[in-house]
């Protein structure tokens, strides 16, 4: 649905997005986490055809990013919930996604439809007529992802939809990007928002103006140290270190009981080493696989890109 | 949407056409009773130029609202969502150019009534009729003012999506309307004729340049510019 292929952007001297290549699948959650300043928002910006690119290629569907005739029709099937909500607070919520819905060229029948079903849903409609500005961020931000939604992109772009909410507000938001994926629809999330990344996205890139890491959760964090068998023992006796020191295990550790080493697979790695330990008269309490976490993986990868 | 929130901009908008308008009746009112053997011929010239006013207001009244138009978007931080959008950069300036059109001609017509009204009041007896509604004032509502309100709206819209901040907006937009003051005083001293004739061509050479600032303001209007320059 989305593809970026050494997609650059440059301010000047700056390069703020550095030769990015990625693909986003139809019907995906797509994390992209970075620092302040990694070029998230200017990535989403080339996307949604907002400003130009240095260089490189992107499309969306089957439409060109950076094509004059393309334009439109990719902003025709997007929603873009900027980082800054920019609503009209004077208007009332009702009066905001109607006058975008007019925007998208829907008919006054579907307008109706449209704003009652997504108000409804994000818990605002009996607000509706109520100014935009006195609304809580958490309101604010419910009704720019309505807002976003009213024409039914194919493709959503968050940019950092939940920053400056309260935990109620954030999980709102977050339970409504999951129903959505239900939809099929394709969702760019744009966070440094670690765990929110984990919670809901399928797969998640790792942004510094360049790209440092794409996959899954789970990859990303076995990119960094792969992951560790813990064997809790009642307690380990001298036998049972020889024959482990035997084994080819890296960064063999055995103390109070507990024996580590890192693994890359696990399932095949772990039963040879518990055989051993049983057959060398350990007697094993626990085995559990520990992974290094996303937050690590992501500080590790940005920090060694810097 | 900023007249209604704006209360500085709705003042302009009715506070000075009317003060406008309740002026010149006074003044005509005022001439008549100081000098009862005054004649209606010895104050047309006069008459022309307040007539003329109407125009300096058609050009004064979108200033608030359409300086604010582009820049109001930035304060309010709605204009990424307006973009990402498929309107385009002309039918997003023709809004901004209608929101601003339509209270400036309801205001000045508004105002231009009241002071026929008082005057003709005032010129009854000495003009045996009405003298107003006349050719002048009648291309000058119709045409000449709607003409002045245009070009004074793309002046300020091109001018606010230039600038980046509210104050700048403000002050550029209260210089826009200087060209049209120039024309009051040319008509004045006597430069250029404010009869019938004179003011149509005004009228012709007006709609020209506000088609051609429309197409400029639409050329001029960067939309990367202001997403990434403006703070």
């Amino acid at each position: 649905m989305i593809e970026a292929e050494a997609l650059t952007r440059k301010f000047g001297d700056l390069v703020a997005v550095d030769q990015v290549t990625f693909s986003v699948k139809e019907g995906e959650i797509f994390g992209f986490l970075g620092p302040n300043g990694a070029g998230k928002t200017t990535t989403v910006r080339m996307l949604c055809c907002l400003i130009s690119k240095t260089s490189g290629t992107a499309r969306i569907a089957d439409y060109e990013v950076g094509n004059r005739a393309d334009s439109p029709r990719i902003r025709k099937m997007i929603g873009l919930v900027p980082d800054n909500v920019g609503l009209y607070e004077g208007m009332s919520a009702y009066d905001n996604l109607d006058f975008y819905g007019k925007l998208y060229d829907l008919t006054e029948s579907q307008r109706r439809e449209s704003n009652e079903y997504f108000l409804k849903m994000l818990g605002l409609w009996e607000k509706r007529g109520a100014p935009a500005g006195t609304f809580s961020k958490g309101m604010k931000q419910k009704l720019a992802v309505a807002r976003a939604l009213i024409h039914d992109p194919q493709v959503l772009f968050l940019d950092e939809p939940t920053a400056n909410l309260d935990p109620e507000s954030a999980k709102t938001v977050r339970d409504f990007v999951l129903e959505l994926r239900k939809e099929k629809k394709t969702i760019f999330l744009n966070t440094h928002n670690l765990d929110e990344a984990q919670r809901i996205c399928d797969r998640i890139a790792i942004l510094n103006a360049k790209l440092v890491a794409i996959g899954t959760a789970e990859e990303l964090e076995r990119t960094v140290r792969g992951r560790r068998t813990v064997i809790q023992l009642t307690g380990v006796s001298d036998t049972v270190v020889k024959t482990l020191e035997r084994l080819p295990l890296r960064n063999l550790n055995c103390v109070d009981g507990r024996v580590t080493f890192d693994v890359s697979d696990p399932e095949r790695e772990n039963p040879p080493v518990v055989r051993t330990i049983v057959e060398a008269g350990g007697e094993i309490q626990t085995v559990t696989v520990q992974g290094s976490t996303l937050e690590e993986a992501y500080l590790k990868l940005v920090r060694k890109q810097d | 949407m900023a007249i209604r929130h704006r209360k500085s901009i709705l003042y302009t908008l009715v506070g000075f056409p009317l003060a406008i308008s309740f002026l010149f009746s006074y003044i005509v009112g005022y001439i008549f009773s100081a000098a009862p053997t005054t004649k209606l011929s010895d104050i047309e010239g006069l008459l022309d130029s307040f007539a003329f006013w109407f125009v300096i207001i058609a050009a004064i009244l979108p200033s608030p609202i359409a300086s604010y138009s582009i820049v109001g978007e930035k304060v309010e931080k709605s204009l990424e969502p307006l973009l990402a959008t498929p309107a385009t950069d002309g039918e997003i300036l023709l809004g901004k150019c209608i929101a601003s059109f339509f209270p400036t001609i309801l205001a000045t017509y508004a105002s231009a009534v009241i002071y026929m009204a008082s005057t003709d009041s005032s010129l009854y007896s000495r003009a045996g009729g009405l003298y107003y509604p006349n050719s002048e004032i009648v291309v000058i509502l119709f045409l000449l003012a709607p003409l002045t309100a245009l070009l004074s709206i793309e002046m300020n819209v091109i001018t606010s999506a230039r600038v980046t901040d509210v104050r700048s907006a403000s002050q550029l937009g209260s210089v826009l309307f200087a060209p049209f003051i120039g024309l009051y005083l040319a008509g004045e001293i006597g430069v250029i004729a404010l009869d019938a004739i004179s003011l149509l061509a005004m009228s012709a050479i007006f709609a020209v340049l506000a088609v051609g600032m429309f197409f400029m303001s639409v050329r001029t209007f960067q939309r990367e510019e202001i997403l990434t320059k403006w703070k």
